[in-house]
C-alpha cells in the first residue's frame, strides 16, 4: 500500500469525526510514514509497519468520547437558512421528544446490562443465605425433635451453599462477558456515526 | 503487561522522552524502544491526551520541505515526572506488599 492510499483510506474511515481531529491524525500518521521512509525503509513497508487504516480508525474511535461524535455529526455543514430554523423550532415538540426517547433507550440498555449483573450476584447471595438458613432450620427442627425434617432441611441448605461457590465464578465470567459486549455495542453505535462516506 | 497499568506509565515515559529536548513522533518511539515497546497507534492518543492536559505543547518545524511536529514539555509536564518519582515510592511499597508472602497467584 502506498502512503497516498493509506491516507485516503484512513480519511474515509474517519469521516464523520470533527474535521480538526481528522486532519490531526492524518498529519501524525503521514509524518511517521515520511520519517520511516527517511530512515531508509521503503514506502510499502513503512506504511505496513503502522498497521491497517481500519484498525487505526477503530482505535481513534475508541478514544473519542461519544458526545463529541454526536456533536460533530449534528453540526450542519453550512449555515442554516431561516425557514430551516423556523422548521426546527416548530418541530421541536416532535424531534426533542424523539431525541429524548433515543437517549432513554440507550440509558435503559445500560441499566438493563447492569441489572443482569446485579441479579446474578443476588441469586448467588441468596444461595449462600439459603445455606445459612438451612443450618438454622436444622437446629430449630432438631430441638423440636423433627429429625427427618431437620436432616432434609440441612441437606437442602448444604446443596445451596455448595452451589453458591461455583456459581460465584460463573457470575464473574458472565459479568465479564456482559462488559465486553457492552463495549462492543458502544463501538457499534460509534461506528454507525462515522465512516459512512467511502474512501475514493 | 496489564494494559491499564501500562497506560499510566506510558504517559510518563513519553514525557520523559521529550524532557531533555523537543522531539517528534518517530524519534520518541525510537528512543523508547530499548526500554518499552510502543506502537505508533498507541503513541498517538497519548500525545493528544498530554497536549489536551497541557503537559506538552506542539509546534511545527520545517524539515526536508515538509512540516514535522515537535513536542515540547511544559512546566506542568515536568511536574508530572516529578510526581511520578513520588508515586514510584508508593509503587515499590505496593510491590513489597505483593511479594511479601508466596505470590504465585498471578491475577490481573
Amino acid at each position: 500500500m502506498t502512503k497516498r492510499e493509506f491516507i485516503s483510506q484512513l480519511r474515509g474511515h474517519l469521516s464523520g469525526l470533527p474535521k480538526e481531529d481528522i486532519e490531526k491524525s492524518i498529519e501524525y500518521y503521514s509524518e511517521i510514514i515520511d520519517d520511516r521512509m527517511e530512515d531508509g525503509s521503503p514506502e510499502d513497508s513503512a506504511v505496513e509497519a503502522i498497521g491497517s487504516p481500519s484498525e487505526i480508525a477503530t482505535q481513534i474511535l475508541m478514544d473519542t468520547p461519544l458526545p463529541k461524535l454526536v456533536k460533530a455529526k449534528a453540526k450542519p455543514q453550512r449555515a442554516l437558512k431561516v425557514w430551516e430554523i423556523v422548521l426546527l423550532v416548530l418541530g421541536s415538540p416532535l424531534w426533542l421528544s424523539l431525541l429524548f426517547a433515543g437517549v432513554m433507550v440507550i440509558f435503559a440498555l445500560y441499566i438493563a446490562l447492569w441489572s443482569c449483573i446485579v441479579s446474578l450476584y443476588a441469586v448467588d447471595l441468596s444461595l449462600a443465605a439459603s445455606g445459612l438458613a438451612g443450618l438454622l432450620g436444622f437446629g430449630a427442627l432438631l430441638s423440636n425433635h423433627f429429625y427427618a425434617q431437620s436432616v432434609f432441611i440441612l441437606g437442602i441448605g448444604l446443596v445451596c451453599a455448595g452451589l453458591a461457590v461455583p456459581f460465584f465464578f460463573v457470575c464473574n465470567l458472565i459479568s465479564k462477558k456482559i462488559l465486553v459486549w457492552s463495549k462492543k455495542i458502544l463501538l457499534f453505535i460509534k461506528s454507525r456515526m462515522i465512516g459512512k462516506e467511502k474512501a475514493q | 503487561m496489564d494494559m491499564q497499568l501500562k497506560r499510566g506509565l506510558l504517559d510518563v515515559c513519553v514525557l520523559a522522552a521529550i524532557k531533555s529536548e523537543d522531539s517528534y513522533g518517530y524519534q520518541i518511539i525510537k528512543d523508547m524502544k530499548p526500554y518499552v515497546e510502543i506502537s505508533e497507534s498507541t503513541l498517538y492518543p497519548i500525545l493528544r491526551r498530554l497536549e489536551n492536559a497541557e503537559l506538552l505543547s506542539v509546534h511545527s518545524v520545517e524539515h526536508n520541505g515538509r512540516l514535522r511536529k515537535y513536542y515540547h514539555i511544559t512546566p506542568l509536564g515536568l511536574k508530572r515526572i516529578e510526581a511520578f518519582q513520588d508515586e514510584w515510592e508508593e509503587i515499590q511499597s505496593i510491590y513489597r506488599f505483593i511479594i511479601r508472602e508466596d505470590s504465585s497467584h498471578d491475577k490481573t
